[in-house]
């Protein structure tokens, strides 16, 4: 069996934001990590690839720095790392990006294909979806357990009340939840074993069957009118008190404020 | 067809077991705004098996019509009959805004429908509004009236972005949960009714459900709660939020928690407010031992009143409360819930 996992580099939102001091985002002082969803979803097809024997091909698409999130992917455990990156791909929304990795993926055999629910930085959601859209395959999205069983892929399908069994032939793409499993620690062998393999680098002119105006900014049908930091609400009151005095203060405010 | 053809504001009305979920109503309120500013109507789509009977509920919480597409194909949730459906609509009737709730239905369904229709997809908004693009003019650049301006958070709540669809139609934005008001409902309000099937062939997208798993849950909608008493990492234990308990008892309110409390197992997902959890903007919130990462207070910075108590004075949720409390919760919680018990009663 062959899986393609799509992996994402993203900035490590998670505790380690750093803001500069006009209260902007400091990017170039966070650190990247690989997705969390995205590792998840590495995870199950390593996990497949245990169990029932898989060629476990990783894909990302991303600045040439991305190379690293695909490193620590086969020091994991994936058997190849593929990454596309052209200057004429950046700015891409998630229509645009769906059309790359797409593009990418027409040119690998592939039964399963696994991307996480959502990156950290867009929280979109979207990609994944769309990848199967463009490639005419079912979707299964939010999975939180995944098992093959002959040509069909069956996948615990989470909702918001509760989650369905559902059955898919592949080829099929699943949205991995990082709720799925916990991902494995890269091992010092393959760490050594995956800096010595070639990562393949992919660019514009290897993408399959994609139309030029449906790439990168210029193909991306959402623009940003406006961004910001967020603007954060104003600080109100601040008392350090003991505690009786503490629950006077609460009180009288819980009283002034007709809440009581 | 010029991108004018394309009129009216249409819904994805919702409906899990032939219930419609609250999100729909929460549409149908913004939509009657946006429709309003663009002269138009709002529409909403109502998929399902024997649905028919939520109309007049649609109805009631502003539809102006109801296209219903009725057909066992559609009596629980799979991403293909439903994205063909809502494709069809929007090929039949083109409209120019669609708004899809950003549940486990609609973030699924959103993305799958915009790129079968080659639009963009804004995920998970929380500001929509009509305006112009670019918002300010260009020289040399056509700025066009009467977009959807659709704003969201990203990187985990800390910016915000303000998203057109300029050149594409219709405009498509998935809405979170919670964020967006319904009006009161109209009693006895009727909508037009459109009944249209575009015919469902089964083939290999159509997924195979094989088995469907309620996880009842015994706790309350915390984004329905008016005072919440919610905990973090400082409340120490499971055990600790007993103490919470108590105070919300005596006030009325319902206990939730930040995601460190859901992390350590002390207190049930269901239960978290943030950016992984949920939105939330009661009367009062009480942020107890909660730091107040920014992926918490992207949930619930809309709240009314924020009271704090946290023993770090530097913790940021003390950026965001309206009453800050630099002290020590063991001995606060407890004394607060007597002093609330010997006036409410």
């Amino acid at each position: 069996m062959k899986i393609v996992v799509c992996i994402k580099q993203v900035p490590d939102t998670k505790g380690g934001v750093k803001f500069n001091p006009d209260g902007t985002l400091d990017r170039g002082a966070m650190l990247t990590i690989m997705n969390p969803d995205d590792k998840a979803g590495l995870e199950a097809a390593l996990r497949l690839k245990d169990e029932v024997g898989a060629e476990v091909t990783v894909l990302t698409m991303g600045l040439p720095k991305a190379d690293e999130v695909l490193r620590e992917a086969m020091a994991m455990g994936a058997d190849n790392g593929i990454l596309v990156t052209d200057r004429v791909l950046g700015g891409a929304d998630t229509w645009a990006t769906s059309t790359t990795l797409a593009g990418a993926l027409r040119n690998i055999d592939y039964d399963l294909i696994i991307t996480g629910r959502q990156a950290i930085d867009g929280d979109t959601a979207q990609v994944g979806p769309q990848i199967s859209e463009h490639l005419d395959i079912p979707v299964i999205s939010y999975a939180k357990a995944i098992k093959v069983e002959g040509d069909s892929v069956i996948v615990e399908r989470q909702y918001d009340d509760g989650y369905h069994v559902v059955k898919a032939k592949m080829p099929c793409l699943v949205t991995a939840l990082s709720e799925l499993n916990e991902p494995r620690y890269m091992t010092p062998g393959g760490i050594f074993d995956a800096f010595e393999k070639e990562v393949t680098v992919w660019g514009r002119a290897d993408l399959k069957d994609v139309d030029d105006s449906n790439l990168g900014l210029a193909g991306s049908p959402t623009k940003i009118a406006k961004a910001s930091d967020k603007v954060r609400k104003g600080a109100g009151e601040k008392v350090a008190l003991e505690a009786d005095e503490a629950v006077t203060y609460i009180m009288d405010k819980l009283k002034e404020k007709h809440v009581i | 067809m010029g991108l004018e053809e394309y009129k009216g504001v249409y819904v994805f009305a919702q409906q899990v077991d032939n219930e419609l979920s609250g999100i729909a109503f929460e549409l149908l309120g913004k939509a009657k705004e946006l429709a309003k500013d663009l002269n138009t109507d709002v529409t909403a789509m109502l998929l399902g098996s024997d649905v028919k009977g939520l109309v007049d509920q649609l109805a009631e919480y502003g539809a102006d019509k109801v296209i219903v597409v009725d057909d066992p194909e559609l009596k629980n949730y799979r991403t293909e009959p439903y994205a063909h459906a809502v494709a069809s609509i929007i090929n039949e009737y083109k409209p120019e805004i669609v708004l899809v709730g950003a549940t486990a239905i609609g973030r699924d369904l959103g993305p799958r429908v915009s790129a079968r229709v080659a639009t963009g997809l804004t995920a998970d908004c929380t500001v929509l509004e009509i305006g112009d693009f670019p918002i300010n003019p260009i020289p040399g650049k056509e700025q066009k009236h009467n977009q959807l301006l659709m704003t969201r958070p990203a990187f985990g709540g800390n910016t915000i972005a303000t998203i057109a669809c300029p050149d594409n139609r219709p405009q498509m934005a998935t809405v979170r949960p919670g964020v967006m008001q319904k009006i009161d409902p109209i009693a006895g309000a009727k909508a037009e009714v459109i009944e249209y099937n575009p015919g469902f062939t089964p083939n290999n997208k159509y997924v195979e459900i094989l088995d469907i798993v309620k996880e009842v849950s015994d706790t309350v909608d915390i984004m329905e709660a008016k005072i919440l008493v919610s905990g973090g990492r400082g409340v120490g234990s499971a055990e600790n939020f007993k103490m919470l308990q108590d105070l919300a008892d005596v006030i009325g309110g319902t206990v939730s928690c930040s995601r460190a409390v859901v992390d350590n197992g002390w207190m049930p997902k269901e239960l978290q407010v943030g950016q992984t959890g949920k939105t939330v903007r009661p009367n009062v919130y009480f942020a107890i031992g909660i730091s107040g990462a920014i992926q918490h207070t992207a949930g619930m910075e809309e709240s009314d009143i924020i009271i704090a108590i946290n023993k770090d004075e530097t913790a940021p949720i003390f950026d965001v409360a309206d009453y800050g409390i630099v002290g020590d919760l063991n001995k606060i919680v407890p004394k607060l819930t007597e002093a609330l018990k010997a006036v409410v009663k």
